[in-house]
């Protein structure tokens, strides 16, 4: 058996060069051959690459995806998150642990099934969603599960089956990511000017961040393109891991070649000779397609040596899988995980712009951003610039999902009011917008005037409508229990912080919470903002932040008058073991 | 002007907090002039006979009378200080929260190497016994507490500026070494 695993474990490393940067690729292909990767394995991985074994646990044991033990040969991600809960999918998870007789988190006895939960997978305009074998699912109800089980059973492939459907769900079209683009067209722009020009086209654009932060772009590259160094990646992140988004899924699906374009045309301008797409390990299933993308632009001439014929420029993309970590989609973490290691946050100072990837200089641009770079380049970067607001210049691919009549992808310009947004989509009564996913802010009715733009609402693009029948708290209770699932663990304010947050906010939804316990959520909250090291603790209180002065009637008809008891503290409940112990009854007890 | 009214109790612990209260020496005349004291181990007041303004209590809730005096006393008194160990965290009797409640007595009464021969021991079941709870609680998971002084005891100069700022409604500032435990 040990020889079994050796040797193939063996051809795995040696495919990836023994290289300890491909580790995470080498834990991926050892999942795919396996089904898992056990401490043996990782024993034999460590030996082979001739790195300490703790290197290897410690990414291994980091990502959701490369599981220790076998799992089921066909593996059932169902999707927990807000919207998919709104829309069933506690429901369809009962039915899945009642067909298979197991529940989450079990492998059916005889091996054929194991049913686990993930976070949002992409699907929450087509929700509830599910991955079985990678395979998205989408549209579940419960009814179906006893027939997908069946056919599952009966040797039928996953894709065959007819919830295996990801549909478009492209609601409107905007100017700068949908529409046409000849492939080459805006490289052969940008070759014509020299790099410095590229940038300053970009600079005129006043193109910033699609990721939330909204750093403007130009400046960026040129910070990278001004350090003192040899070498220079390029990363795009499509690691859109925020609860609500799927925008990227639909842009990597329609609109790949614009993604690659950006990506050359970024290479161009910081120097770059190597670009990396890190997807989300959610998205595998598109992987396929993008490889065929890239490889038909090699063929072009727009990708590898001499692109478009000129002399010296040459810039490739490899495309790095990632395995499901939500924090891997902050750049530091992002670049962490395509070094092969596990997604843990760096310190910075220095910036990835300074030290990046391998150390070096990188810079990391959202796939929108680099989307738009390359219709900047085809169409000018003042054309670009008289779309939008003053400071959001050009569209914005918004995500929506939730009580609306027509969730999906909606290209609009930066701009755009809340109150605008409900109409186009088809949204009545709502009760809260959640803008920027679980780490964004929830917008109550009395600021649905206000816009979607850096300067107002920024937003990675991820839009979740409440409607008023929803009980707008625990959807934010299900948001603090997403960070505490995807905090790394590396700094205190967050491990710690995100738990004692969710117990006290608990705490005051079962009515238990007093005046006092509201104080003391505030302080968490505040702690946790202020403390922890990087984004996704700093903004795991937002959920309570932005809910509990905007929506404080929510809060205040859940507390309690008190009298200086707890309402935590249950008498009877402490009593009862000490009771039973010495074979005495409640009856005898004041 | 009435004198402001003082309670103090005990759950539990060591009776080492009350030990430091009576450690002021001779200020205790000066208090006894400040204050009048209600329900107290001091003066065996058992019943509450009237409102009081401030309670301090020591010790941590490990019963069902515990549970209930100390929620006697978050009902008669105006503010409420917890003081010492066992009080603000179970202190040494909740070392027992290692060990689940039933294996804890079962150890004692009926299989531990001291006791006499087997199947003889019961588990004392007498009413008037209080009923031992799940875990020894520290006081502020039970009732809602408005002050804390730390201290294994916390020493009677930290009780004593304590009380006299709560008294005088002043700020209280306690030197590092009142405060400093290692």
């Amino acid at each position: 058996m040990t020889h079994h695993y050796r040797e193939q474990i063996k051809n795995i490393a040696n495919k990836y060069g023994n290289d300890r940067g491909y580790l995470m690729n080498i834990a991926q292909d050892i999942v795919k051959e396996f089904g898992y990767i056990s401490d043996e394995m990782v024993a034999h991985v460590a030996e082979i690459l001739n790195i300490p074994m703790v290197q290897v646990r410690d990414m291994v044991s980091f990502y959701s995806f490369l599981p220790r033990k076998p799992l089921g040969k066909n593996v059932i991600r169902l999707s927990n998150a807000v919207i998919e809960r709104m829309k069933g999918a506690d429901e369809v998870g009962k039915a899945f642990e009642k067909e298979l007789g197991i529940s989450f988190g079990e492998t059916t006895k005889d091996n054929l099934f194991t049913l686990l939960h993930t976070a949002c997978i992409g699907l929450s305009d087509q929700a509830p969603g599910a991955l079985i074998n990678n395979v998205p699912l989408t549209n579940l109800k419960p009814a179906d599960v006893p027939q997908i089980i069946r056919d599952i059973k009966a040797g039928k492939n996953v894709s065959d089956l007819p919830q295996a459907r990801v549909l478009l769900n492209l609601k409107k079209e905007g100017e700068v990511i949908c529409a046409p683009l000849e492939s080459g067209q805006a490289i052969r722009n940008a070759l014509n000017m020299k790099p410095e020009e590229v940038i300053a086209e970009i600079n005129k654009s006043r193109l910033r961040g699609r990721g939330g932060a909204g750093f403007p772009t130009a400046m960026k590259w040129d910070f990278c393109r001004k350090q003192k160094s040899p070498i220079r990646y390029l990363i795009c992140n499509a690691d859109e891991g925020e609860p609500g988004t799927f925008k990227d899924r639909v842009i990597l699906t329609e609109y790949p070649d614009l993604v690659f374009e950006g990506m050359t045309i970024a290479g161009y301008a910081i120097g770059a000779k190597e670009g990396i797409m890190y997807l989300r390990g959610e998205y595998a299933y598109l992987l396929d397609n993008l490889e065929k993308v890239l490889a038909k632009r090699r063929h072009l001439g727009l990708l590898g040596e001499n692109i478009c014929g000129r002399e010296g420029f040459s810039f490739d993309i490899r495309i790095q899988l990632g395995a499901g970590a939500y924090v891997c989609g902050e750049e530091s973490a992002l670049i962490e995980s395509a070094e092969g290691k596990r997604g843990a946050p760096r310190d910075r100072p220095p910036f990835p712009v300074q030290k990046g990837y391998k150390n070096e200089p990188t810079s990391v641009n959202n796939v929108e951003t680099l989307c738009c770079a390359a219709r900047i380049l085809e169409k000018g970067g003042e054309w670009f610039a008289k779309i939008g607001t003053k400071d959001s210049t050009g569209t914005k691919m918004l995500s929506v999902s939730g009580d609306c009549e027509h969730p999906g992808v909606y290209e609009v310009e930066y701009g755009i009011t809340i109150e605008n947004l409900l109409e186009l989509v088809g949204a009545k009564d709502t009760q809260a917008v959640q803008v920027g996913g679980a780490s964004g802010k929830c917008v109550a009715p009395k600021d649905f005037g206000r816009r979607i733009s850096f300067e107002d609402l920024p937003t990675g693009g991820s839009i979740m409508i409440f409607g008023k029948n929803r009980d707008l708290l625990e959807c934010m209770h299900q948001f603090i229990e997403f960070f505490i699932e995807e905090s790394c663990g590396w700094c205190v304010p967050c491990r710690a912080g995100t738990t004692l947050l969710e117990k006290k906010f608990r705490q005051i939804l079962d009515g238990k919470g007093t005046v006092q316990s509201l104080a003391e959520l505030r302080r968490i909250a505040q702690t946790v903002k202020a403390m922890s090291r990087c984004g996704l603790g700093q903004t795991s209180a937002n959920p309570v932040l932005t809910t509990i002065y905007d929506f404080a009637d929510l809060y205040a008809e859940r507390i309690k008058e008190e009298d200086g008891k707890l309402l935590t503290f249950d008498l009877q409940k402490a009593m009862k073991v000490g009771i039973e112990a010495s074979g005495r009854t409640m009856e005898g007890v004041k | 002007m009435s004198k402001p009214v003082v309670a103090t109790g005990h759950f539990t612990g060591c009776f080492g907090c009350h030990m430091s209260i009576l450690d002021i020496d001779e200020r205790i005349l000066d208090l006894v002039e400040l204050v009048e004291f209600n329900k107290s181990p001091i003066n065996d007041i058992k019943h509450f006979t009237k409102p009081v303004d401030i309670g301090i209590i020591e010790g941590g809730i490990s019963n069902d009378e515990n549970a209930e005096i100390l929620m006697e006393f978050r009902k008669h008194c105006k503010i409420l200080v917890a003081i010492g160990a066992c009080a603000l965290t179970g202190g040494v009797p909740s070392m027992r929260n290692l060990v689940p409640l039933k294996e804890c007595l079962e150890e004692a009464y009926l299989n531990g190497p001291t006791v006499k021969s087997e199947n003889t021991g019961i588990i004392p079941n007498d009413p008037d016994i209080p009923v031992l709870l799940d875990k020894v609680y520290p006081c502020h998971e039970v009732v809602k507490i408005d002050y804390f002084l730390p201290g294994c005891p916390p020493s009677a100069d930290t009780i004593w500026n304590a009380l006299v700022a709560l008294l005088k409604g002043e700020p209280l500032n306690l030197d590092y070494e009142l405060i400093k435990y290692d």
